[in-house]
């Protein structure tokens, strides 16, 4: 036979990586129902957060049982910009550019009203992070500079300075029997704290610089006690403690300060208003050659939660995940369904390829949407927010970069997750149920609802995918302030980019398992 | 190696327990339309899937212009295939799945607007699939095989919900792209479909070829050397056809059939014996019947019983 074979006309064109994504991101675009859910998820990361309606000011009165967690109306914000709680009595004289000032304090006592009630219901104690020592701060105004050495209830001596900064000394409690020497060194900007069991043998716990500290600052002993809280720990719920105020009352003797200013007397001042509440003694008096000092409140950041933090305003990014993931899952699913898959692997044989070229059509749609919606949130709801009165926690810029940018990385790549299930599985109701129980249920049960004991919770945000939600914790966890650090309140058992390293490495680990099973598979 | 546009050589595959291909063998030829036939349960479709890459036989191989499949760096260019017509999201256009799978291979999406012409869907072609007749999606599943002008076409059961005059254009349609020199391999469960159509006929039963032949040759093979006669004095006439060594089987009321003698020599004896008869004539089978005879014993669920 003299068949002339026939030579295909078709125009030159390229087989790459390229034209398999521009393939698949031509699938993706050209089904209305999957851009349509993609803007919906959207809107929800963004509209959810508006669904909260807080007042500020639950936070109760001394009177009464204060229930933490609740908005803030205002904070003073720390030198680093952070919110900070400043409350404390402290006596001072004026401080020179170089001076140091050095105490012995002999007894750490306190009291406390469990319920925020009246005086009649105080029981003695201390609270565990009850602090009285020597401070330098360069004013009175509340939030402004500070670095201080201090005896603690049970957290031994530590050195701690403008509210974030917190470094260990000497160990155990402080009494009679076994007093405590603190000094606090001044040169220019830079201030060191030294800490002594006897006076003579002197060990350096910390160095601080106050930028811009002026040139006269007061200095002198202080007392401060944060609020007495019970942490409902068996939850894993923000706003669940309960607690009262509290006092601490110091003795200090052999207080020695030089290069002091002009004034040779102490003045008493509390910083952060009059705390009033069951307290009659707030304040201090002269003991021999020494002094004895009351106070209460904290000098400490405030771990910000609930309404106001950053934590908060994304909370809708889970509702924008649901649908993307749906919406991801279906990508691939739904050629199952339709039988579509064999056309797409008669075209690209190349399997591996196609689930490639996939997962980045997904993960870069999930993160070109999200990141807009990320970014729209606090600009939305943070001006209705501060309407009501709600304090906005602040955060640093390039916290607030990583944690917009994380929650549209996590939006990605829990897309991708979908994808590689749904090549999985098949089958769109089986792969979105899987997304959903192994990324959503963990985090909505821990996090919004917090209806999870806080170990499994903790458990769950540790080894699930739903790990990665971590990238968008706004605030450190600051271990010198007591606080239910929980994921229900916005804080997580992994740092923000372990837990994202989880959720990334379950990505892997099912694209690759997809792209192996695609390869063995019959189609 | 062949000029063979598909060369299919001992696939073996086994489902479960269901034994699809039991050493499928056969090779297509450019320039013609190759039919491929065989009762439902036959094989076509997972021969037709091997070839393509989308399932791996067991054993055996099947070459496309003497490579697998999967080795072409853009398929879609050598081989044109339509296995499923269904395979379509609902709610996408026509044009826009047209134009995915020339994106896959680099296409232009001029190409798109080409082939929806050359199948005449244009008028529909911005419609979304899932409103398209079973017709519609053939010339859907037609247009996108042949959007790389692929010198080989596959096409698995394209008359399947085709209207009258979508059969004869398809028949048309499939015989002009042989004749521009393609290699186009048809399957269908019906011989009828492909009668005017096929030039080669692959037929196939319980996973392997039963005949590998042309039109031609296949009627010739099942008309054989028959005669049929016709006359009211059925006794007398087998009488005297036995007596001159012709074997005589009687088919009706008043019909025969004489194998072994041929027309003439049937008249010359019927005259010699002065039987009456009405009608004598040489039996010419149709391809359905020689396609049947074929594929008695070969349909689905006899096949299922030998399986092992």
């Amino acid at each position: 036979m003299t068949v002339t074979q026939y030579r295909s006309a078709a125009p030159a064109g390229s087989d790459g990586f390229a034209q398999l994504v521009r393939a698949e991101w031509t699938k993706f675009r050209t089904v209305r129902g999957w851009m349509a859910g993609m803007i919906l998820a959207g809107l929800l990361t963004v509209g959810v957060g508006l669904l909260s309606h807080g007042e500020c000011g639950s936070q109760a009165g001394p009177s009464a049982p204060v229930v933490t967690g609740g908005p803030a109306c205002s904070d003073p914000l720390g030198p680093g910009g952070e919110a900070v709680t400043d409350g404390l009595y402290f006596v001072h004289r004026s401080l020179g550019l170089d001076g140091s000032i050095t105490v012995r304090v002999t007894s750490l006592t306190g009291s406390y009203s469990p319920a925020g009630a009246s005086a009649q219901d105080l029981k003695q104690g201390v609270q565990p992070w009850s602090k009285a020592g020597i401070i330098i701060k360069s004013s009175d105004i509340a939030g402004s500079a500070y670095a201080a050495m201090m005896v603690t209830g049970s957290h031994g001596v530590r050195m701690q300075w403008d509210y974030t900064g917190d470094a260990a000394g000497l160990g155990g409690a402080v009494s009679a029997a076994s007093p405590r020497w603190l000094r606090l060194s001044r040169s220019g900007d830079t201030i060191t704290g030294y800490d002594s069991l006897d006076g003579t043998h002197w060990s350096v716990v910390g160095t601080a610089t106050l930028t811009g500290l002026p040139a006269t600052v007061p200095a002198g002993p202080f007392a401060a006690s944060p609020d007495y809280t019970v942490v409902n720990s068996r939850s894993a719920a923000g706003g669940s403690g309960t607690g009262g105020p509290s006092q601490a009352t110091a003795a200090f003797d052999r207080i020695t300060l030089q290069g002091a200013g002009p004034d040779r007397t102490w003045t008493g001042t509390a910083v952060g208003g009059p705390p009033g509440g069951p307290y009659p003694v707030l304040g201090y008096r002269q003991s021999g050659g020494g002094l004895v000092v009351s106070g209460s409140g904290d000098i400490a950041p405030v771990p910000p939660s609930g309404e106001g933090s950053l934590a908060n305003t994304l909370i809708g990014a889970f509702a924008g995940l649901i649908a993307m993931v749906v919406v991801a899952a279906m990508f691939i699913t739904a050629e199952y369904r339709r039988g579509l898959i064999g056309v797409t692997l008669t075209a690209s044989p190349r399997r591996g390829r196609i689930l490639a070229a996939k997962a980045l059509v997904v993960g870069l749609a999930a993160f070109v949407v999200g990141l807009p919606a990320a970014w729209a949130a606090p600009l939305i709801e943070d001006p209705l927010a501060r309407s009501r009165g709600i304090f906005i926690y602040p955060v640093p810029v390039l916290t607030e970069v990583r944690v917009i940018g994380g929650t549209a990385a996590l939006l990605a790549v829990a897309a991708v997750l979908a994808l590689a299930l749904g090549a999985l599985l098949r089958r769109s109701a089986i792969a979105v149920t899987a997304v959903i129980a192994v990324i959503v249920l963990p985090y909505f049960f821990a996090v919004p609802l917090a209806l999870l004991p806080a170990g499994a919770a903790d458990w769950l945000l540790r080894v699930t995918p739903a790990a990665g939600f971590a990238i968008q914790q706004p605030y450190p966890a600051y271990q010198q302030v007591t606080f239910d650090y929980t994921p229900g309140n916005g804080y997580y058992p992994l740092a923000p980019w372990a837990g994202f390293a989880v959720l990334c490495a379950w990505a892997a680990l099912a694209l690759g398992l997809a792209v192996y099973l695609l390869r063995r598979r019959d189609a | 190696m062949s000029d063979a546009s598909i060369a299919v050589s001992g696939l073996r595959k086994r489902f479960g327990t269901t034994l699809a291909l039991d050493g499928m063998s056969f090779t297509v030829q450019p320039g013609q339309v190759t039919g491929f036939v065989g009762p439902n349960g036959a094989g076509k479709s997972t021969t037709m899937r091997v070839i393509v890459g989308l399932d791996a036989p067991d054993a055996g191989s099947a070459l496309i212009g003497g490579r697998v499949y999967r080795s072409w760096r853009r398929p879609l260019c050598h081989v044109g295939a339509l296995l499923d017509s269904g395979a379509l999201q609902p709610s996408r256009s026509g044009r826009n799945h047209l134009l995915w799978l020339a994106r896959s291979q680099g296409l232009p999406a001029r190409r798109v607007d080409e082939v929806s012409a050359l199948v005449g869907l244009e008028p529909a072609i911005r419609r979304r699939g899932g409103g398209y007749s079973l017709g519609m999606r053939q010339r859907l599943g037609i247009a996108a095989a042949l959007l790389g002008d692929p010198p080989t076409v596959i096409l698995d059961e394209p008359f399947n919900g085709m209207d009258p005059e979508g059969i004869v254009w398809m028949r048309g349609f499939l015989g002009s792209l042989a004749t521009e020199g393609r290699a186009v391999l048809v399957s269908s469960h019906l011989m009828s479909e492909l009668e005017d159509t096929a030039d080669h006929l692959v037929i196939v039963g319980r996973g392997r070829v039963i005949a590998d032949t042309t039109v031609s040759e296949l009627i010739a093979a099942a008309s054989g050397d028959r005669v049929t006669l016709r006359t009211s004095a059925g006794s007398l006439a087998v009488t005297a056809l036995e007596g001159a060594g012709a074997a005589v089987t009687v088919t009706g009321a008043g019909t025969l059939a004489i194998s072994g003698l041929p027309p003439e020599k049937v008249v010359a004896v019927l005259g010699a014996n002065e039987v009456p008869f009405s009608e004598v004539s040489a039996h010419r089978a149709t391809l359905e019947e020689a396609y049947l005879e074929l594929t008695e014993d070969a349909v689905e669920y006899r096949a299922a019983e030998v399986t092992r």
